[in-house]
């Protein structure tokens, strides 16, 4: 499986225009936390760090002494709203878990991608991080921006910038299985 | 709030509480390893194949390193179990609840706990309510630690359904996966509360959680294979294993009640059982 998996760096370019959902790739260079908070405030503020080709991870690291201790994805859904504006000031990648909406899934088309990173796994992911520098600290542990440079993190592209979306595919098909779906204990099962 | 340390009890069932959240988040109990290793090895869908590596990898390294497999330490539920030789008194409670706040500055654990209104943040994991701690009579005097995270808990739900709706428990179990889609970290174990009352269905889907999960009966193993059909697969990203178990844990209820209960768990059950000797 490793094997396979294709090979980025940040600050990301064009190269991940050739992505496919589904692609097994490996993510090294710094990336930027952020959830809610650090969205609001960007939005109001301005972006604190060089935005053009960047990645954003979604999560709320526990950090210790300087050093990343756990850092799994949060539920990206929540920045479905917050994600357009750094799309147009050059942010090319998204890192997290759930995938993001059809709103986002357009505002990536033809710049850049979505990776998704295996939710709950905090110590895989902290095992291939080294912590750079924050941002926003006031906000909290969890809401602060933190710089990290990662080696080699396994990801799996969720959307692509062609449109597919591989949680879009399941989320379908789950819907057209819960159509066909009769409990089998069901008594009296009528015809469908 | 806190007891001198001299207080055998209060010291000992504080100890205890920090061991079984230490042993928690870190490492899985063997029955839920041995049920994600058999997934993975069954999975055929190859991103799911993936996913399933790096569970694996991820529980392999929190285990060696010694921290924490998700970031999300999540809320502290607590079962005591009392021998008869034990009183249950509030000295009880405030020892758990120093075992919480040790764990959470020395584990670390991330701080979760916030007022429910004005979301301020307590810092050590403890609020109003919180731990919440379950007690029942035992041979002996054991504390169990089951931190819940936030994404699979969100993803529950509870029902009132007709009594004469039996038939309808499997589908509302799979259409509360079929909402859930990927938010609370498939593949997920799934505990059941049938009957009882409002609350009893929920506390019973809970504990339902920590029931072993190496066997299923014929109807767990029926709404399991159901979830299963909608292919919502780790992640979400679509797979074979949307559930990796079904427990089912019934009360009996009012003769025109049938409250249905599924309390959501992701792949991490964690959770860790620790006896108590003051």
């Amino acid at each position: 499986m490793k094997g396979k998996a294709m090979q980025l760096r940040t600050p990301l370019g064009d190269e991940l225009l050739k992505l496919k959902a589904g692609d097994r790739v490996e993510l090294s260079g710094i990336v930027y936390t952020a959830r809610d908070e650090a969205h609001l405030r960007m939005q109001k503020d301005g972006i604190p760090f060089d935005p053009v080709g960047a990645v954003i991870y979604h999560c709320g690291p526990v950090i210790r002494d300087r050093k990343v201790i756990a850092a799994g994805p949060t539920t990206s859904a929540r920045m479905n709203e917050l994600a357009g504006f750094l799309i147009d000031k050059g942010v090319r990648a998204f890192i997290g878990k759930g995938g993001m909406g059809a709103t986002v899934r357009n505002q990536l088309n033809g710049r850049g991608v979505y990776l998704a990173f295996t939710g709950g796994c905090a110590a895989l992911a902290s095992s291939h991080m080294i912590l750079k520098g924050v941002h926003y600290e006031d906000l909290g542990m969890a809401e602060a921006i933190w710089e990290i440079e990662l080696d080699h993190l396994p990801l799996v592209v969720g959307i692509d910038s062609c449109g597919n979306d591989i949680f879009d595919t399941a989320r379908k098909n789950a819907e057209s299985a819960f159509r066909n779906f009769a409990p089998r204990s069901c008594p009296q099962v009528e015809e469908r | 709030m806190k007891k001198p340390a001299q207080d055998p009890l209060f010291s000992a069932l504080a100890d205890a509480t920090f061991e079984a959240y230490k042993s928690a988040v870190i490492s899985l109990p063997s029955d839920v390893l041995r049920v994600i290793r058999k997934a993975a090895a069954a999975e055929t869908n190859p991103v799911a194949r993936g996913e399933f590596a790096n569970i694996l990898e991820n529980i392999e390294i929190a285990e060696r390193l010694g921290v924490p497999m998700c970031q999300d330490t999540g809320v502290p539920v607590v079962y005591l179990t009392l021998p008869p030789d034990v009183p249950l008194t509030q000295s009880l409670y405030d020892a758990v609840a120093e075992g919480v706040r040790r764990a959470t500055s020395e584990i670390p654990l991330r701080p979760n706990v916030v007022d429910p209104l004005t979301r301020h943040n307590t810092k050590d994991n403890t609020g109003a309510g919180i731990p919440a701690i379950h007690v029942r009579p035992g041979e002996k005097f054991t504390v169990t630690v089951f931190p819940k995270g936030a994404g699979a808990e969100n993803s529950s739900r509870i029902a009132m359904l007709l009594p004469s709706h039996v038939y309808g428990i499997e589908g509302f179990v799979v259409e509360t996966m079929l909402s859930a889609e990927g938010k609370p970290c498939p593949p997920v174990f799934l505990g059941i509360g049938i009957g009882g009352t409002f609350d009893l269905a929920a506390n019973l889907a809970k504990e339902a959680l920590l029931l072993s999960v190496d066997t299923m009966t014929e109807f767990e193993q029926q709404i399991c294979d159901s979830v299963n059909k909608l292919g919502i697969g780790p992640m979400g990203l679509g797979g074979d294993f949307t559930a990796l178990a079904v427990k089912v844990k019934t009360a009996g209820c009012h003769t025109a009640s049938l409250p249905v209960a599924v309390n959501v768990q992701c792949w991490a059950n964690r959770h860790a059982s620790v006896e108590v000797n003051p």
